[in-house]
C-alpha cells in the first residue's frame, strides 16, 4: 500500500509537470495582456516599465522557469488586476464553490440513488416510466435556463428563496461558509439544485442499469434461494455491486462540478472559483489562469486517488498494489 | 445445536412413510412477446427421504425450470400454472411468497451450476453464511458464525476459520462448489435441488463432491433432485431417474432399469450417444435433428420427428403410463414391445468415488 502510494504520488508530480508546460504555452498563445492592462493613453516609457515589471519582457522559457521555481516555493504569482496573490485569490472563493459542488451532489445521490434502485427494480412499472422520462429532461435542459427559471418560480413569483449571492458566512478554520446558516442554506439551495439536475439524471440511469443487470446475476438468484429477505437481498447483494460504478462517475462529476460550475455560479452570482477564472480569461489575467489550472489538476488527481481507494474498499478483487 | 436435530429427526420422523416431495403434473409457461414458452408443460414425480432422483435431459428439456419452480424462484415473465409441488404434503406453488421465503435455503435448498457466479464477488464469505443461518433462525451473531465453520468443516474445506475471512475470488471453482454446498446445508435441509453442480468441475472434484454429497445426504436423510445431462453421473449417484424431453417427463424408473432397458425412443438415444470406452475409434452416435422450439411444438409426441420409432398415431398425445412394473414412459411404441434384447447402447457405470 505505502509502494503503491509513493508511486502514485512520483506519477501524480509529473502529470503536474506536463500540465504546467501545457497550461503555461497555452496561455502565452492565446493573447498578450499588455494591450488589455495598460491604458492605451500610456507612453512608451511607461509601457516599458510596467511590462518589465511584469516579468513579460522575458523570453518564454524563462518566464516559465521563474514560475516553476516561485510555484516550487508555494507563490503561484500575482494577479495583474487585483494585484494579489493568485492562489489567494482562488483560495478565498473556494469555499462557496465547494459547498455548491458537494450540495450539487450530495442531492444528485439523494435524489438519484433511490430513484434509480426503484426504477431498476420495477422497469416496467408506470412511475419507474416517469422518471427514466424525467431523467431525460434533466439531461437535456440547458443549465441557465433551469436556473432562470427556478429564480422566477422561486424566488420572483413565489418569493420563497433569494436569487443571489452567498447570504451570511460563518467563519471556520479560517475559512467563510455560508452553509452552517438557515439563511445561508437558502442561498444555497437554489444554485445547487441547478446544478445537481443533470447528476440527478446521471446517477439515476447508472443505479437503474446497474441494477437491472446485476439482478439477473447468479449470486443474487442464489441470495435468493438462500431464504434471504428481499430487503437484504437488493440492499446488500445488489446495492454494493452497483456502487462501484456509480462511486466511479460521481468522483469524476465532483470534479467537473468544482471547476466548471461557471454558468450557475454566473446565472445566481455565485462568488465561487468559477467565475473568477471567467472574469480572469476576460483580461488575460494569466498567474490566475495558470494558478486556477494548476490547482484544478492537483484536484483532479486526489480525487482519482480517492476514487481508486474507494473502488478497493467496495471491490475486494480490486487490488492496488502493482505486481 | 442440539435443538434443530431435534426438530429435524422428529419431522423427518413424522413424515417417514410420506415422499419428501412430490410433483404433479407441473406446468410452467413463461409469457413472452413471441408467444407463451412451455418450459415445464407437465412434470411428475416423486422423491423418497434420503433418495437421490436424476432429472436427465438436454439444454432447454426445462429441468433447470422445474428446479426453479420447486423453490419458487421463476421470475416473470414466467409463471407456474398447474400442477401441485407436494412438499410433505403441502402444496409449495400456492404458499404466499413470505412462507415460500421461510422454507427456501432452510428446508429446501438449492445448489447452482456455475460456482464462480453463485457467490456475490463483493461480500466475505462468511457474511454470506452468517445471513443464511439468521435468515432462518434466531442466533446470536457468534453462534451463527460457528454453524458456519463447522458446515464448512464438514463439506471438506480446510482451516475453516481462515477460509471464512476469506472473498469468493480468493477460492477456486471446487472449493467456491464446495462453499455453496456448505451454504444449502446450513440448515440440514430436507430436500436439495443441485442443478448441474458439478458441470463446471473437472472430473477429479467432480468425482470428490459427488462421493461426499452421496454421504452427506445417506447420513442425513436429504432426499435430493440432482439436475445434469450427464448420464454418467446420474448412473453413480441417483436412485431413481426421470428423463425430460421438451418440457415433459417422457420416462421415469429405477436408475438401473432405465439404463439398462430404456423405453423411450429419446432414453434409448440418450444412452446410445454416450462416448464409451469400448467403442474406441467409432463414429459417436447421436439423435439426429434439433430440440424443437418450444414456442411451436407441434402437437402429439414432441420426440416424433426425431423418432426412428414414429408411426402415424403418435401424432396423438401419448400418457405418462406404467409399461413395466414401476417403469412409466410416454410413448406408443416402447422399445419393450418387440423384444427386451433390442436395447443396444448401455451407459458404463461411472463410479464417482
Amino acid at each position: 500500500m505505502a509502494v503503491y502510494l509513493l508511486r502514485r504520488l512520483l506519477q501524480s508530480a509529473l502529470v503536474m509537470l506536463a500540465m504546467s508546460v501545457i497550461v503555461f504555452i497555452g496561455v502565452y498563445a492565446i493573447g498578450d495582456p499588455v494591450e488589455i492592462l495598460i491604458s492605451p493613453d500610456a507612453d512608451q516609457m511607461e509601457r516599458e516599465r510596467a511590462i518589465k515589471a511584469l516579468g513579460l519582457d522575458l523570453p518564454l522559457w524563462q518566464q516559465y522557469l521563474s514560475f516553476l521555481a516561485n510555484a516550487l516555493r508555494g507563490d503561484l504569482g500575482r494577479s495583474f488586476v487585483f494585484n494579489e496573490p493568485a492562489l489567494q485569490l482562488i483560495l478565498q472563493r473556494m469555499p462557496a464553490t465547494l459547498e455548491l459542488a458537494f450540495g450539487a451532489m450530495f442531492i444528485a445521490l439523494l435524489i438519484g440513488l433511490p430513484l434509480g434502485l426503484y426504477a431498476g427494480l420495477k422497469p416496467h412499472s408506470a412511475g419507474a416510466k416517469v422518471v427514466m422520462a424525467g431523467s431525460i429532461l434533466g439531461f437535456s435542459l440547458p443549465t441557465f435556463w433551469v436556473g432562470l427559471m427556478l429564480i422566477m418560480v422561486f424566488a420572483v413569483q413565489l418569493g420563497w428563496l433569494p436569487s443571489t449571492g452567498r447570504g451570511p458566512t460563518v467563519e471556520v478554520l479560517g475559512l467563510r461558509w455560508s452553509f452552517l446558516t438557515w439563511d445561508g442554506l437558502r442561498h444555497l439551495a437554489m444554485p445547487a439544485l441547478n446544478l445537481a439536475l443533470f447528476k440527478i439524471s446521471l446517477v439515476i440511469r447508472l443505479t437503474r442499469a446497474g441494477v437491472r443487470e446485476t439482478m439477473l446475476m447468479d449470486y443474487v438468484k442464489f441470495a435468493r434461494a438462500k431464504g434471504l429477505s428481499p430487503a437484504r437481498v437488493t440492499y446488500v447483494h445488489v446495492f454494493k455491486n452497483i456502487l462501484i460504478p456509480v462511486v466511479t462517475v460521481v468522483g469524476l462529476e465532483l470534479g467537473s462540478t468544482i471547476a466548471f460550475s461557471v454558468v450557475t455560479e454566473s446565472v445566481f452570482a455565485w462568488p465561487g472559483m468559477g467565475k473568477l477564472i471567467i472574469d480572469s480569461i476576460n483580461v488575460l489575467d494569466r498567474p490566475v489562469i495558470v494558478a486556477y489550472l494548476m490547482i484544478i489538476v492537483l484536484m483532479f488527481i486526489t480525487i482519482n486517488l480517492l476514487v481508486d481507494l474507494a473502488y478497493s474498499a467496495l471491490d475486494p478483487r480490486v487490488r492496488l498494489e502493482n505486481k | 445445536m442440539s435443538q434443530t436435530q431435534m426438530q429435524t429427526s422428529s419431522r423427518a420422523a413424522a413424515t417417514a412413510a410420506a415422499p419428501t416431495l412430490e410433483v404433479r403434473d407441473l406446468q410452467t409457461h413463461f409469457f413472452t412477446r413471441a408467444g407463451v414458452v412451455k418450459a415445464v408443460d407437465g412434470v411428475s414425480f416423486t422423491v423418497g427421504r434420503g433418495k437421490v432422483l436424476g432429472l436427465v435431459g438436454e439444454s432447454g428439456s426445462g429441468k433447470t425450470v422445474t428446479g426453479f419452480s420447486i423453490l419458487g424462484l421463476v421470475d416473470a415473465p414466467g409463471r407456474i400454472v398447474g400442477g401441485e409441488i407436494l412438499f410433505h404434503g403441502q402444496n409449495l406453488a400456492r404458499l404466499k411468497e413470505e412462507e415460500m421465503r421461510q422454507l427456501r435455503g432452510n428446508r429446501i435448498a438449492m445448489i447452482f451450476q456455475d460456482p464462480m457466479m453463485t457467490l456475490n464477488p463483493v461480500l466475505r464469505v462468511d457474511t454470506q453464511m452468517i445471513e443464511t443461518v439468521l435468515a432462518h433462525t434466531k442466533v446470536s451473531k457468534e453462534e451463527a458464525r460457528q454453524r458456519a465453520r463447522d458446515t464448512l468443516g464438514m463439506v471438506g474445506i480446510p482451516s475453516p476459520d481462515e477460509r471464512l475471512k476469506s472473498y469468493p475470488h480468493q477460492f477456486s471453482g471446487g472449493m467456491r462448489q464446495r462453499v455453496a454446498i456448505a451454504i444449502a446445508l446450513l440448515h440440514r435441509p430436507e430436500l436439495i435441488v443441485a442443478d448441474e453442480p458439478t458441470t463446471a468441475l473437472d472430473v477429479t472434484i467432480q468425482a470428490q463432491i459427488l462421493a461426499e454429497v452421496q454421504k452427506l445426504c445417506a447420513e442425513t436423510g436429504t432426499a435430493m433432485i440432482w439436475v445434469t445431462h450427464d448420464l454418467s453421473v446420474v448412473a453413480g449417484l441417483a436412485d431413481d431417474i426421470a428423463v425430460m424431453y421438451a418440457g415433459r417427463v417422457v420416462e421415469r424408473g429405477a436408475v438401473s432399469e432405465v439404463l439398462d432397458q430404456p423405453l423411450h425412443p429419446y432414453t434409448h438415444g440418450l444412452i446410445g450417444s454416450v462416448p464409451s470406452r469400448n467403442k474406441r475409434g467409432e463414429k459417436l452416435r447421436q439423435i439426429p435433428g434439433m430440440t424443437p422450439s418450444l414456442l411451436s411444438l407441434p402437437p402429439g409426441c414432441a420426440f416424433r420427428t426425431r423418432c426412428p420409432r414414429a408411426q402415424e398415431d403418435c401424432a396423438r398425445d401419448p400418457a405418462l403410463s406404467e409399461l413395466l412394473p414401476g417403469r412409466l414412459a410416454r410413448c406408443f411404441h416402447p422399445h419393450v414391445a418387440t423384444h427386451g434384447s433390442a436395447v443396444q447402447g448401455s451407459v458404463t457405470q461411472g463410479s464417482p468415488a
